[in-house]
């Protein structure tokens, strides 16, 4: 993956910033900064899978110029911090892997029927990919959506009641209302 | 024979036999005498003779001093003699009392002979000969002269209860009399001491008057000796009935001491190190950590200026009454913007405090949100909490 320049806050080169915080009203200023510097990062870098035993070889998680790295357990308690509000979840039961969600499912979900109500494309059928890498989505902020996050926003607007998710093995299309 | 006299055989002092011959007659001159057949023996003072047996029954014999002698010689046998006998003449000098008992008051002769039945079997000559001028007798005054004395209070007699309970009152004070020679030198170590304080206090006085001229080193140094004499009334357990009243009065003790030092430390000083102070000073009469726990946790109730605080660590500090834990971590926090960044061992160099206090101090500041932590395989600094400052 192409390594896109973010602009670090100044936290990024603090190195308490990479120590959590004992004091209850410091830690929860530290872990919001993490949170939106992690929002940032991965939606700059269209990095929607992290893995946190994998965390190190991100710079996100590792300041090489300062020598600091956010604890893999801290790692874990911040994403957990995110997935409340619903811009992360975890994909396995130890923790290990994550879905970085810088848009909410919800708002995913919302922007893909914006697009689709756009171009009328209510009661046809799409295929995933064309939703992802389609054309006509390249100006569109959910261009290159992983498949699987796609897939759960999705799920949200069929849950609305708003289309129908054919997944068979070879052919992964949508149907819209 | 008006030489000899009538004795007991026991030996004198410093007496004692060289050698003994049996069946000796004794000749007046070159008369034979009636004493015949019987024991010779010879000492170092004398020759004695006695009857067979008489000697080693401790019975009467004759004696002789060999002071005497003037001169010894065998008498050679005559030609005609078969007979084994052989004869020694002693040559004698005049008698020098004539009171005692003899067995003859007057002779005209001066010389005796030993005759010896049967012969000698040892050189009774050469023995008398050495012994004549060996001079025992003449060595013999002089430890009896002494004698009297030496022997005077051994003689006492002791009987009973009395003897017994004056025996042991001796022993006691013999006993004290050691006692109190070897605490001679700690009664005046304790005098020297007393001079001490008042020499340590006249300079401390000097160095306060005169604090420029000396460098700041030198003063520090001085303040460092100073501080190991200060207290020279201490307080102490036995002086008081209760051990509240001790506790209290030590307590104020502590303050009067310790104030100015915690003042110049930053307001703080460990346990630890208030016990060592306040031993250093007293020298003698130490406390225990214990009483000086107690003594602490009523200063507070005291109204004193310094009081007892545990932090949440458990570390146990005498603070400034005055000193809350905002005002520590305010000027922590200051020292912090100051240099950017501290670990607890700059802090306690920066401030000349101990490792601990600095660790405590640090902490104080971020348990108020003033600092923040990084910690990391370097060690656990400390920075300015820029998470809530921005």
């Amino acid at each position: 993956m192409s390594e896109t320049e973010v602009e670090w806050p100044w936290q990024y080169a603090f190195p308490p910033f990479f120590t959590l915080q004992p004091h209850p009203e410091t830690r929860s200023k530290q872990v919001s900064a993490w949170k939106s510097l992690i929002l940032e990062y991965c939606q700059k870098n269209k990095l929607f899978i992290i893995d946190v035993r994998e965390a190190h070889q991100l710079p996100l998680f590792h300041n090489s110029a300062i020598n600091r790295k956010l604890d893999p357990t801290v790692v874990v308690s911040i994403l957990s911090e995110l997935s409340k509000s619903g811009n992360a979840g975890a994909l396995d039961k130890a923790k290990h892997r994550w879905e970085i969600y810088w848009h909410t499912l919800e708002e995913w979900a919302a922007m893909i029927y914006d697009h689709v109500c756009d171009n009328g494309m209510q009661n046809s059928v799409l295929t995933l990919f064309e939703l992802s890498q389609g054309e006509d989505v390249q100006d569109k902020e959910f261009a290159g959506i992983h498949t699987d996050v796609l897939i759960k926003a999705l799920r949200v607007l069929e849950g609305e009641r708003k289309c129908e998710l054919i997944l068979s093995d070879e052919e992964q299309g949508v149907k819209f209302f | 024979m008006n030489r000899w006299k009538y004795t007991t055989p026991l030996l004198l002092d410093n007496e004692s036999t060289l050698t003994s011959e049996k069946n000796v007659r004794l000749y007046d001159g070159d008369q034979k005498t009636s004493f015949e057949g019987g024991e010779l023996i010879i000492t170092t003072h004398r020759i004695l003779w006695g009857r067979p047996g008489a000697i080693s029954k401790g019975q009467t014999c004759l004696a002789l001093n060999l002071a005497l002698i003037v001169y010894i010689e065998e008498e050679s046998p005559s030609a005609f003699s078969f007979s084994r006998s052989r004869k020694v003449v002693l040559h004698l000098s005049e008698p020098t009392d004539y009171e005692q008992d003899r067995p003859q008051q007057t002779s005209i002769y001066n010389f005796i002979k030993l005759s010896f039945r049967e012969g000698f079997n040892s050189n009774v000559t050469g023995i008398l000969n050495d012994c004549i001028q060996r001079k025992h007798w003449e060595i013999f005054p002089q430890p009896t002269a002494a004698e009297p004395q030496k022997h005077a209070p051994q003689i006492k007699l002791r009987t009973g209860i009395v003897g017994i309970e004056r025996s042991l009152q001796e022993k006691q004070k013999a006993a004290d009399e050691s006692i109190s020679v070897a605490f001679q030198d700690l009664s005046k170590l304790m005098i020297m001491a007393k001079d001490m304080v008042q020499i340590s206090r006249t300079i401390s006085t000097k160095i306060k008057e005169r604090q420029g001229d000396i460098t700041e080193d030198e003063t520090v140094r001085f303040k460092s000796y100073l501080l190991s004499l200060g207290i020279d009334d201490p307080v102490t357990r036995n002086s008081y009935k209760t051990d509240n009243q001790y506790y209290r009065s030590l307590a104020k003790q502590i303050c009067d001491f310790l104030q100015s030092h915690i003042e110049e430390m930053g307001g703080m000083m460990a346990l630890t190190d208030v016990f060592c102070r306040i031993n250093r000073a007293r020298g003698l009469e130490l406390l225990s950590p214990e009483d000086i726990l107690n003594a602490c946790q009523i200063m507070e109730s005291m109204e004193l200026p310094l009081k007892l605080f545990e932090f949440s660590s458990g570390v146990r500090v005498l603070q400034l009454s005055t000193l809350d834990s905002e005002s520590v971590a305010e000027a922590t926090a200051i020292l912090l913007d100051d240099k950017g960044s501290l670990s607890s061992e700059e802090l306690a160099q920066a401030l000349g405090i101990s490792f601990t206090i600095a660790k405590e101090r640090l902490l104080t500041a971020e348990k108020c949100g003033k600092s923040c932590r990084d910690d990391s395989i370097e060690g656990l600094r400390f920075y300015p909490n820029r998470f809530l400052a921005e």
